[in-house]
């Protein structure tokens, strides 16, 4: 028995708990980093404390029974394939916290948004954690109702659709994959993830491994998502909060993808065997999917987010290849995506936050020359995504095809070779597209509309968090629009050209703010506390943003680790791959083949 | 009792009931012999509420003793003949076994919650009820109250049709006058009516199917009609029609008790004429009951009938839950959804029973009749649920007649309740009361089944594992789809409490009241629970 992946879990969960003392209230989101700091300590304790000589067993377990009645023991663990995906989590996460230090969403009540990412980090790193099927559906499902909100309280225009159709596309899935993981355990009488891999789907029969690997794998497939199910990942990327996006994007599409690693692929080989042409082929069509719905986006964010399908699609394809060098490809896909999607939804975050859209008609171009430091990162992540070799994003495309290319025996060589080939279209329609959306925001040229200070002003007084029931700010303002009201208002009397910048949108906020501010009244009054700490923050934003230039140090904080990262598992993957390898061996089984 | 004709009765075995029987004479003769002061009623709210924690301490206690009692029995050599010409055995109608204490324990402790809930709805009635005309007789109330809560503890342990029939009734008969007491109220009238033609026609059939099985078996005891029936199993005929006729009857009788499907239709229309606490009642004690009395007959008497009516039972469980489902997604009014939310858990409690007909082989692993405990235990769960969502809804019924603003327009008549059911009334609530938005929102997301309603995720779990355990995939299915349906209501429902107050909406919920003390004790529960199901699931299998 060991503490440390329990403390894992219960740090986040005490650390929500305690935001509701009041204490702790009024400083939620410093304390929401030294809480998620602490995780991040623990996770980097666990990796140093994780013998790195034997990855392919368990380590580090905690074997309690919980619910003797139901059969369910908690029981966690870690091993090759899990110990990246919690580090990760543990990072993106206490990243999430010092974004939101510096730019706290629109939406305000930063105290219940701090609870809300907590419960939502013990949510995933439980799933990432748990050995026994039900304990992991039960962490799988924690996270649902914090998404909806984090969505539905903070998020954009169209949130509330967005965050009903993200919980009941999501909750439709496990509902599945949970008779699936009844069905496994009726068949062989065992919750414990671990002995069920060690039999490699002895004692269960090809039908029900068929049919349980089906329950299972649509229920994974809605959360990964796979290609017909993704329609919910659009809208609740789109509509999310920045950090609502990174950490849907950086972890929770994982823990669909795990899912597939932990249990349906090792538990069930019989029924994965039957089954990976299928998803094979539903992850090359989400590849090309992906990548071709991209080219049809105008906004950035729902541009990333059908990357995300596609980058998925990868992630599925080496599963379905069912072979040591796909699933490996697959766990490293898994980690480089949560690594540059998440910086990608960061530095979209960014630009939402700079010109007031995502829309990249209304961007303009010239980003690289108005905003130099942001403009290169997004063109560092565009190029690390579209898998540049010496980026994180090349490796585990590259031995997802490399698996495709020569798949495990039971499954046929020219269906996977097809695979392979549409995949390989597939990367090049992903350099098309974000060559494309590089071309239109970041080269080019700058298209200056306010003369006077640009959109990097710092705001004269401290953003008020919006409240949410009234639509948060105008971001499809149209350049008459603005031009309207800001004749109206009497400042920047000049004419402005058809891309609305930060500025004026900052200016039609503050206005907007102002009566809001009016209207509400003595509601507002009520709050006053949770938006002083805000106000607060904001100042500080103020002072980083005046050092850094264009960007706060918030901001540099939360993006550098991820550049860092990505440039390292880029130029060294054995980093990541000698942990997973062995694991991956061992959950396939000695049988496959190399 | 060896040989003579002459019961002596077990009185510990009945002490539960007597207990309720006693404390109801004493409320009536209290009422009509106190003083009538202002503080009367409470303290008449009081003595009920002690009544019930004595019989629930009585409960307690027998559970933990751990033996079975039975008393009223009837001894082998009165057996008669049965159909084998081999002389029954003793049979007892009044049998206190584990299943007969755990329903009798969820019955009385909702049966707390209720009382506490009563005391607000009495004292808000009282403070603002314009003079005499319309308020709530407190003693009558607290009077049927506890024969309601007789019926309930007494049918658990019933083991004969007459017995099982008669504390149905004593169940249902003080429900339409606790309706209807709210006088000078025409949807509390309307609804009353209402429940009683419903009541009395399901009353009507479930005699008719008791008589047929009485016709075909010789015996009103559970025990003996499933002896008969299993000997007479091989000499079918004519016979075997009669009996499917008499068990789709009986079944049908008490399917309007716990209103499903096709029977559902009155839930609503009463749940929210009546009182809240009532409907409380009515979802949590009237529906365990008749849960009770379903699972009594279709597994003591009827068991080896299962193949017969266990895929009624299934698509009854599937029609109930999605009814009740699709129904509740458009309600505005929140007493209006938590009754067809009512109907559609009701059908999730369904669900197990109809994979107690599960051959053994289908499924290896799987224990024999884990059916009924899966039921009970979420039955167990949903008693706790939903008595947290009733008791936060009477505080905001409460709330609004506090508020005289909300008389002066309709009268006393309307009640203001055209604003306590809207569900736009919940707005914010977590912003402006959070103690009581807070705990409506974690009812609310343990009903749909999702942490941190632990509780709620738990009895999913359960009865999941016994549809598959039970090999009914399409069940499960149906039954996924359901909990998605479901989630569509209760988290819109739920985003709303956190939603901002509506402009002006400033008023908080007064928690003082003793409805605050069943918000409280319910939350506890729920969240004991969730963190540990097991208290539930080892009592209830």
């Amino acid at each position: 028995m060991s503490w440390l992946p329990i403390a894992l879990v219960a740090v986040p969960l005490v650390g929500a708990v305690a935001s509701a003392v009041p204490a702790v209230r009024d400083r939620a989101v410093a304390w929401g980093i030294a809480v998620s700091a602490l995780v991040l300590v623990l996770a980097a304790a666990l990796a140093a404390v994780f013998d790195h000589g034997r990855p392919a067993t368990m380590q580090l377990e905690t074997d309690q029974p919980w619910i003797p009645g139901l059969g369910l023991r908690f029981h966690l663990g870690v091993d090759g394939v899990s110990l990246p995906l919690v580090v990760l989590t543990a990072l993106l996460a206490f990243l999430c916290f010092v974004h939101l230090a510096g730019h706290p969403p629109a939406g305000g009540r930063p105290g219940a948004l701090v609870v809300t990412l907590l419960v939502l980090e013990v949510g995933m790193i439980g799933t990432f954690l748990a050995l026994d099927l039900l304990l992991f559906f039960v962490f799988f499902e924690v996270v649902l109702v914090p998404m909806y909100f984090v969505i539905a309280l903070w998020g954009g225009a169209g949130r509330r659709a967005a965050a009903v159709k993200f919980i009941l596309y999501t909750l439709l899935g496990s509902a599945v994959l949970l008779i699936g993981l009844l069905v496994v355990r009726t068949q062989a009488g065992t919750l414990d993830m671990v002995a069920l891999a060690g039999r490699h789907g002895a004692g269960i029969t090809r039908s029900a491994q068929i049919l349980a690997f089906l329950a299972i794998g649509l229920g994974l497939a809605v959360k990964t998502p796979m290609w017909p199910l993704h329609t919910w990942l659009p809208d609740a990327h789109t509509e999310a909060p920045t950090v609502g996006s990174v950490l849907l994007a950086g972890v929770l599409l994982k823990m669909g993808s795990y899912g597939y690693a932990r249990i349906a692929i090792p538990v069930l080989p019989e029924g994965a065997a039957a089954l990976a042409p299928w998803l094979g082929a539903f992850a090359v069509v989400g590849i090309a999917y992906g990548s071709l719905a991209c080219l049809a986006q105008r906004d950035l964010k729902r541009m990333i987010a059908y990357s995300s399908v596609g980058h998925m699609g990868f992630v599925l394809l080496g599963f379905a290849s069912l072979t040591p060098v796909g699933l490996n490809g697959a766990l490293f896909a898994n980690v480089a995506h949560g690594l540059i999607t998440g910086l990608l939804f960061f530095l979209a975050g960014a630009v939402k936050e700079r010109y007031g859209t995502t829309d990249m008609v209304r961007l303009g171009g010239g980003m690289l020359r108005r905003l130099p430091y942001v403009g290169s990162l997004l063109t560092f992540a565009c190029v690390a995504s579209l898998g540049l070799p010496g980026l994180a994003g090349f490796w585990g495309e590259m031995l997802a095809l490399l698996g495709a290319f020569r798949p495990a025996a039971a499954l046929s060589r020219p269906l996977f070779l097809v695979f392979m080939a549409v995949g390989g279209l597939g990367t090049v329609l992903t350099a098309a597209y974000f060559l494309v959306m590089l071309s239109r925001v970041t080269h080019g040229r700058a298209v200056e509309t306010i003369p006077l200070g640009g959109p990097l002003e710092p705001p004269p007084e401290p953003e008020e968090p919006l409240r949410p029931d009234e639509p948060p700010r105008p971001p499809l303002a149209t350049a008459e629009g603005v031009r309207e009201v800001l004749s109206e208002v009497g400042e920047g009397a000049e004419p402005v050209e058809p891309v609305a910048t930060g500025a004026a949108v900052a200016a039609l906020d503050r206005e907007d703010v102002r009566q809001e501010t009016a209207r509400a009244g003595a509601a507002a009054a009520g709050a006053a506390g949770a938006f002083g700490a805000g106000a607060a923050d904001a100042a500080e934003a103020g002072r980083g943003r005046r050092r850094f230039g264009e960007v706060s140090a918030y901001e540099l904080a939360a993006w550098l680790p991820l550049v860092a990262l990505i440039v390292l598992f880029g130029l060294w993957p054995k980093a990541l791959l000698a942990v997973t390898t062995p694991a991956v061996q061992s959950l396939l089984g000695s049988g496959a083949p190399p | 009792m060896t040989g003579g004709t002459i019961q002596s009765i077990d009185y510990a075995a009945v002490a539960a009931p007597l207990v309720l029987v006693l404390v109801a004479g004493l409320v009536l003769l209290l009422d009509a012999f106190l003083p009538a002061r202002p503080g009367g009623a409470r303290a008449l709210g009081l003595v009920t509420l002690g009544g019930l924690a004595a019989a629930l301490a009585v409960v307690a206690a027998q559970a933990v003793s751990g033996a079975t009692r039975r008393t009223f029995c009837v001894p082998a050599s009165l057996g008669g003949e049965s159909a084998s010409g081999r002389a029954a055995a003793a049979s007892c109608s009044f049998v206190a076994d584990r299943f007969t204490l755990v329903i009798a324990a969820v019955v009385l402790a909702a049966g707390l919650v209720v009382v506490l809930l009563s005391m607000t709805e009495i004292a808000v009635q009282r403070g603002t009820g314009p003079a005499e005309r319309g308020r709530i007789p407190a003693g009558e109330w607290y009077f049927l109250l506890l024969a309601t809560l007789t019926g309930a503890v007494l049918l658990p342990a019933s083991r004969d049709l007459i017995m099982l029939v008669v504390s149905l009734e004593l169940v249902s008969l003080p429900v339409f006058a606790l309706t209807a007491l709210r006088r000078h109220d025409g949807r509390a009238s309307e609804a009353a009516l209402k429940l009683f033609l419903v009541s009395v026609v399901s009353t009507a059939i479930t005699l008719f199917g008791v008589s047929l099985l009485y016709g075909v078996t010789g015996s009103v005891h559970l025990g003996r009609i499933a002896a008969a029936l299993r000997t007479a199993g091989d000499t079918a005929g004519d016979m075997a029609q009669v009996t499917a006729v008499a068990v789709v009857l009986v079944v049908a009788g008490f399917a309007f008790k716990i209103a499903a499907v096709p029977f559902h239709f009155w839930a609503a229309d009463v749940y929210r004429g009546a009182p809240v606490p009532i409907a409380a009642l009515l979802s949590v004690v009237s529906k365990a009951s008749g849960f009770a009395g379903l699972i009594l007959l279709l597994t003591s008497a009827l068991a080896g009938q299962a193949a017969l009516w266990a895929p009624g039972v299934a698509v009854v469980a599937a029609l109930t839950m999605t009814a009740g489902n699709v129904l509740a997604m458009r309600q505005r009014a929140a007493v209006r959804l938590l009754a067809w939310s009512s109907v559609a858990q009701s059908g999730y409690i369904l669900a197990p029973l109809a994979a107690y007909a599960a051959e053994p082989h289908a499924a290896p692993h799987a224990e024999p009749r884990v059916a009924v405990g899966a039921s009970v235990a979420y039955l167990v769960f949903y008693a706790a649920m939903n008595l947290i969502a009733f008791s936060v809804v009477t505080l905001m019924a409460r709330r609004h007649a506090d508020d005289p603003g909300d008389l002066s327009g309709g009268g006393f008549g309307s009640e203001g309740d055209a604003e306590t059911g809207d569900l736009e009334a919940y707005r914010g609530l977590v912003w402006r009361s959070p103690a009581a938005g807070l705990s409506l929102a974690f009812a609310l997301v343990c009903l749909a089944g999702l942490p941190p309603g632990l509780a709620g995720l738990f009895a999913k779990i359960v009865v999941f594992r016994a549809v598959v355990d039970g090999g009914l995939g399409w069940l499960a299915v149906v039954v996924a789809a359901n909990t998605v349906a479901g989630l569509y209501y209760y988290i819109a429902w739920t985003a709303r409490l956190f939603a901002p107050p509506a402009a002006g909406e400033s008023r908080t919920v007064s928690t003082r009241a003793a409805a605050g003390v069943a918000v409280a004790v319910t939350v506890a529960v729920t969240v004991v629970f969730s963190v540990a199901p097991q208290v539930v699931l080892s009592v209830a299998q």
